[in-house]
């Protein structure tokens, strides 16, 4: 792993809300992600998994700067992009796309879907002439697998597998080095799913595309990621290989995420031993001191309470706990 | 050992009038669920799946109307052409939702009103159905939140919508659903909002209830690891038919109907190791314009000439399992021959 390119670099980040209430109420902090460190290598998938409110999205939208970090930096392709200015920023974006969840709301209803597409060129001024994208534009559609007479239509005349094709083609018009796909695919029915994850896969073969993928759908996730990263309450508390990490997870909240899954067999699936989580997930507003997850960790001792355990390497594996600390040795 | 039916449609077509024309939503769905039993409804987005049984509950939408069929509650026949009129259909309707027939949403938030304590909402459904007293219902509505696993039910009572999680309101909305013993509860994508650790304990907590109480689960869901964990029987639906029907391990291990195989194709199994992914090609049938035959014709790499011209019949292949697809006609006459 070492030798290999790293594209997406990212160390201690931190993105905080304010959600102070009033001009004189109590100063409020919503830490969505506190203190994050991980890499992306060259045409590699990253899957980041974890439950809704653990700040998998925010994660995904501050490395592409939608949101401005709060603390900590962002290294793309080795330029480090924390503190770009507005004017700088045109140019990163170039290498930098994302793919939204719901095809039927990021596509503009009034445009065509070669205006759609074509516009990030447009913007950016690549390719000489108005020809020269317009043919990009059919070689794009090419590639999503849609149709050269489509580029006259517009989106309503799609459906959601085909708009999200589209939407594909056009974060693909400025040759990104790197794609947030934020849950690309939960919007769409199971048999539209395989096609975009093939399709997704397919780009990565042939253009070497880095990808960050998140997901709540954790079956997807394992098939598409090389690596996988685990969040819990704004924190990465496991990351490891996608099959090492699904068939042994070593972190407590890992186990009793992937334990959860529902597994498409009846007789493994009505067989398959659950861990129930005791309680809820912390409000972020008052998130626990020592690990996020000491709350309704089974394991939880004085220690988890006190003091925040650190992402720490064991084998190829990366995890967050004081338990995995204290028996990985011995296996 | 034949349990005994509690529901069952008979042939139900159900049509919605729209600005485009006619959408046919169900075309000619036979299916029953026995006592005890939890049958998984699967299919995709528009196959039907959910405006079947919200035509058996009397919840269709002002423009969708029964254009045929039956359905049965046990030996009582419940469709409106049953009644002397709308007037009489509506009212039996009433008796019978919430009572005997009872109903899980897939979002609690829009299905709680944010207006009243929980309380007030579980009391409604049993006041509603009994002779109750208000101080029995509320020990009654107590009672229905311990069951579901809520705990310190008393001050839950008090509370409203917005002060309970996800996971809870959902456990609410299932307390609401048992609270008169109902022969069947439909729920409709119960989980589909729920994280995952959260839903691994809804489908428990379905799961226990149903085996308790005898009362049979309708399930809907796209979810195929959720059917395969929770389901005895299940159904698949595709264009507004059941092309599909057998029990979970017939469907899972030995799938006949090129819909079914391709659903299992496209799903990745965490336990298996990493398979290839087959998408399905194409996407479903217009249903404004309902093809006549197979409704998988357009997306089937075995489609032969007959299956775009006419439907075919479901052949058996046990007591439990049925499919509707040509080949199975090709196949038996080769073995005739």
């Amino acid at each position: 792993m070492e030798d290999r390119e790293v594209i997406v670099k990212v160390e201690h980040l931190k993105t905080y809300f304010d959600v102070s209430r009033g001009l004189f109420g109590a100063k409020q902090v919503v830490k969505a992600v506190d203190d994050v460190s991980f890499e992306i290598y060259k045409g590699e998938t990253f899957g980041l998994v974890g439950e809704s409110g653990c700040g998998k999205s925010t994660l995904g939208r501050t490395i592409v700067k939608i949101y401005e970090p709060t603390a900590g930096t962002i290294e793309i392709g080795g330029q480090d992009i924390t503190h770009l200015k507005k004017s700088e920023m045109k140019r990163f974006r170039k290498n930098v796309q994302l793919i939204f969840q719901d095809p039927y709301a990021s596509l503009n209803p009034r445009m065509t879907i070669g205006e759609i597409i074509r516009e990030p060129m447009d913007i950016h001024g690549i390719y000489g002439t108005k020809a020269e994208r317009e043919e990009r534009v059919v070689e794009l559609l090419k590639i999503v697998g849609l149709k050269p007479d489509h580029i006259r239509r517009y989106p309503h005349e799609f459906s959601g597998g085909q708009r999200q094709r589209i939407s594909i083609a056009r974060t693909l018009a400025l040759n990104p080095e790197f794609i947030v796909c934020d849950e690309p695919i939960s919007a769409l029915d199971v048999s539209i799913q395989a096609q975009i994850v093939n399709l997704l896969g397919q780009i990565q073969q042939d253009m070497g595309i880095s990808y960050l993928f998140i997901a709540h759908d954790l079956s997807m996730v394992k098939h598409i990621s090389h690596r996988i990263g685990v969040m819990y309450l704004g924190h990465i508390v496991e990351v490891g290989e996608s099959h090492a990490l699904y068939t042994t997870p070593l972190h407590p909240y890992s186990q009793a995420l992937l334990a959860a899954v529902p597994i498409p067999d009846p007789v493994v699936g009505k067989s398959k031993k659950r861990i129930i989580l005791e309680g809820e997930l912390p409000s972020p507003l008052d998130p626990p001191a020592g690990c996020p997850f000491c709350t309704r960790c089974p394991y939880a001792t004085e220690r988890c309470k006190k003091e925040r355990p650190e992402l720490k390497p064991f084998g190829d594996r990366l995890a967050a706990c004081f338990k995995v600390e204290e028996e990985y040795p011995k296996g | 050992m034949e349990e005994k039916k509690v529901l069952s449609v008979e042939n139900l077509s159900v049509d919605f009038a729209t600005d485009q024309g006619t959408v046919y939503a169900v075309r000619g769905v036979t299916m029953d669920v026995r006592e005890g039993e939890i049958l998984g409804i699967v299919g995709e987005s528009g196959s039907g799946k959910s405006v079947t049984m919200y035509s058996v509950m009397g919840l269709l939408a002002e423009n969708g109307t029964i254009a045929g069929g039956k359905v049965y509650l046990g030996d009582k026949e419940i469709t409106e052409s049953a009644f002397a009129g709308r007037k009489e259909y509506e009212k039996a309707m009433e008796k019978i939702r919430g009572n005997e027939m009872a109903m899980i949403f897939q979002d609690p938030m829009t299905f709680l009103n944010p207006t009243l304590t929980i309380g007030t909402q579980l009391r409604e459904p049993i006041l509603n159905h009994s002779s109750m007293t208000r101080a029995q219902a509320d020990e009654r509505a107590i009672e229905l939140l311990r069951k579901v696993g809520i705990p310190s039910p008393e001050k839950r009572m008090r509370q409203y919508p917005f002060e309970l999680s996800g996971g809870m309101r959902q456990r609410v909305i299932i307390a609401m659903a048992l609270a008169n013993d109902p022969k069947v509860i439909i729920a409709d994508e119960p989980t589909t909002a729920l994280d995952v650790t959260i839903q691994a304990q809804v489908l428990d907590l379905i799961k226990e209830l149903s085996k308790q109480s005898g009362s049979a689960v309708i399930m809907i869901t796209h979810d195929l690891g959720v059917v395969a964990s929770l389901c005895d029987r299940i159904n698949i639906m595709y264009g507004g038919k059941i092309v599909e029907t057998g029990t979970d391990k017939e469907i899972f291990y030995e799938p006949n109907h090129p819909y079914t195989q391709g659903l299992l194709n496209c799903i990745n199994n965490p336990e298996d190791d990493d398979r290839e992914l087959r998408p399905i090609p194409g996407s479903p049938p217009d249903l404004l314009k309902p093809p006549a035959g197979c409704p998988f014709v357009d997306r089937c790499d075995k489609a032969m000439r007959i299956c775009k011209l006419r439907m075919p019949e479901y052949t058996r292949f046990s007591d439990t399992h049925e499919s509707a697809c040509w080949l199975n006609e090709s196949r038996k006459r080769k073995g005739a021959e």
